[in-house]
């Protein structure tokens, strides 16, 4: 990673009225990285794509791109391109037009303007489609000509807006594998916003999670997804069995707590945990729960019985419950053991490690 | 035996069809199958195939002259009129502002006034003013008159224009005036274009507003008008509304099909289907 970022969010916020859809909101991003912004629907993620565009200025705040504020600079003179939710692919042209729309204002020579078009539409497997105008288009082709428009300018910072939310599920999960190739391959910086955790997290290198116009934790996916800060992102990133548990002792990393069937432990400490009534709110992962078939044993068992299943395929959820557990655990286990056949209302052990256990902000 | 809805079919349906139509278009088709009749009575039975009456326009100075007034009168109408119409229906599609939709309905309620009543009151406006009757003050009433025509066009061309066009556009170099010129423009001329040939359309066969505020410069249908009075005279009438309605119905559908193609391509622009 280079030494300034490729974009710094400086105390960022942005008001509509009395509404704020970005709340002080401070953000490095480094170059060449693939940096997501996730979060429900009016979490800011598309307000602050927007400012970094250009589409939208911040109501106090800097935004620097390449060490430069981009404050008061209208988006054509940005060093950033977009692809667009709908792509906005222009109708009245054909794929190769689409592609060299923006080269044109570059007063390039033929051969050289040619040659970039080219390029990009190799880049994204066009290049037999040139002649193509728009309405004769897959949604994934218009999705593949919005990405070689925005490419083919070089910009220092290519920003995505939803970009796969219109595709059927194949064919996203096929692109943002090719997304992340081409990110590795161009070596540009990368932002995307997205309201689907899966699609963040098998892109990205970092991802913050928004919540009502703030950054609720910016980290890697796999940091992001074991150690969510708080209970709010970790119930967006996937399932967690919540608890509370008694803090028993409390260091400056560190918890110490009493579960009531999870024994106790000591889990790290998130940043800015506060402890209410000497409480805390602990969780495990369903997946980090495993089903114990006939003898075996493990070092960390619970047991209860299982009250519902539901059969996903490759996986199965169980629905278990514990004396003593105010709600019922949700285990996620796959199908290889036979966990589909396991009946409703069987007893059952589960083992767990206790490193799986974490503590989260409320 | 039942419909496709379910409806029964009635043996009664068909023949009120037939009716309703011959109604609306019988007597059109009478006008052209006169015009090419060798007899100066327009009376059954036909008397011979000619295109006298046709030849005959060619040498009448006055006709030629007040066909010159109404392709003058049409190409002004039709700008003006369009010209307007595209800020209001920009103005009306694109931003949301207080009172939008009492000004689209007033934009539009000219449409619903009676004809006589408006070319009345142009008309007093204008004497007072001390104006003079001439084609200006009909290509001034008639763009009035043509203004809801051009607008509700443009409307349904502008309302699928998506926004983020104009926004991408921008994003990749372009200035705001570069974005319109290559980008909106191009994007809506269709409605543009056809807007203009119904308001010509429309232009060419209005009578009232120009038969008030034209003064001694006739337009066409003002022209007829004059002709019915010499029974001499009515085929070669004929002979001319069989074209302006042949002109009528081939501007009006290049403009329907340039709609309909303008219409798909937002379509094409702005969906996200695969």
């Amino acid at each position: 990673m280079a030494d300034t970022p490729m974009i710094e969010i400086d105390a960022v916020s942005r008001y509509y009225g009395i509404y704020r859809a970005l709340d002080d909101v401070s953000l490095d991003i480094a170059a060449g990285e693939f940096f997501s912004l996730l979060g429900p629907s009016g979490c800011g993620k598309t307000t602050l794509l927007r400012s970094i565009a250009g589409f939208d200025t911040p109501t106090s705040g800097d935004i620097r791109i390449d060490g430069q504020s981009a404050i008061g600079l209208p988006p054509n003179k940005r060093p950033t391109n977009m692809v667009f939710q709908n792509y906005a692919i222009f109708p009245h042209l054909n794929v190769e037009e689409n592609v060299g729309y923006g080269l044109k204002r570059l007063k390039l020579d033929a051969d050289d303007e040619r040659r970039r078009i080219g390029n990009a539409l190799e880049q994204v497997r066009l290049a037999h489609l040139g002649k193509r105008k728009a309405h004769e288009l897959s949604g994934g082709q218009r999705q593949r000509v919005a990405l070689a428009r925005a490419l083919v300018m070089r910009p220092k910072v290519l920003l995505l807006d939803e970009p796969l939310s219109a595709l059927d599920k194949k064919l996203r999960e096929e692109m943002q594998v090719e997304l992340r190739t081409l990110q590795k391959a161009v070596g540009i910086t990368f932002v995307l916003v997205t309201h689907d955790q899966y699609e963040a997290l098998a892109m990205s290198d970092r991802i913050a999670v928004m919540f009502g116009g703030r950054i609720a934790q910016v980290a890697t996916p796999k940091e992001i997804y074991q150690h969510p800060l708080t209970r709010q992102v970790a119930d967006f990133l996937g399932g967690m069995n919540f608890m509370q548990a008694k803090i028993t002792s409390e260091s400056a990393v560190n918890l110490s707590v009493e579960t009531t069937r999870f024994g106790n432990v000591t889990i790290a400490k998130p940043k800015g945990f506060t402890a209410s009534n000497g409480q805390a709110t602990i969780g495990i992962r369903p997946e980090r729960l495993r089903v114990l078939w006939d003898d075996a044993k493990a070092d960390c068992e619970v047991t209860g019985h299982v009250v519902d299943r539901h059969y996903f395929g490759e996986i199965t959820h169980l629905i278990v419950e514990v004396p003593g557990l105010e709600k019922p655990l949700s285990v996620s286990e796959t199908n290889n053991f036979g966990a589909d056949d396991i009946p409703v209302g069987a007893p059952i052990r589960l083992a767990y490690d206790p490193d799986a256990l974490v503590a989260m902000a409320s | 035996m039942s419909g496709r809805h379910g409806i029964r079919k009635s043996r009664w349906l068909p023949a009120y069809v037939t009716v309703y139509l011959g109604f609306l278009y019988l007597p059109i088709l009478l006008l052209p199958i006169f015009s090419f009749n060798d007899a100066a009575s327009t009376t059954f039975p036909l008397a011979g195939f000619t295109t006298k009456w046709y030849a005959s326009l060619w040498g009448n100075t006055a006709m030629l002259v007040a066909a010159r007034n109404s392709l003058i009168v049409g190409i002004c109408v039709s700008v003006l009129s369009t010209g307007l119409a595209i800020c209001a229906a920009r103005a009306v599609t694109r931003y949301k502002f207080r009172g939008q939709h009492a000004a689209t309905g007033l934009l539009m309620a000219p449409l619903f006034l009676p004809e006589i009543i408006v070319a009345v009151s142009l008309l007093m406006i204008v004497l007072q003013l001390g104006i003079e009757l001439s084609l200006a003050t009909v290509i001034l009433g008639q763009t009035v008159f043509c203004l809801p025509y051009a607008l509700s066009v443009l409307i349904s061309g502008f309302d699928g224009f998506d926004r983020s066009l104009e926004e991408a556009s921008l994003d990749l170099g372009e200035t705001a005036i570069g974005t319109f010129r290559r980008v909106t423009l191009p994007v809506v001329a269709p409605a543009i274009i056809s807007s203009l040939l119904v308001s010509f359309t429309i232009s060419l066969d209005e009578f009232i507003l120009a038969f008030f505020l034209s003064g001694t410069e006739p337009t066409l249908p003002v022209y007829i008008w004059g002709q019915l009075r010499f029974a001499a005279k009515l085929p070669g009438v004929l002979a001319l509304g069989s074209l302006m309605i042949a002109l009528s119905i081939i501007l009006i559908t290049i403009a329907e099909i340039l709609r309909r193609r303008a219409e798909n391509r937002l379509k094409a622009g702005a969906s996200v289907h695969g």
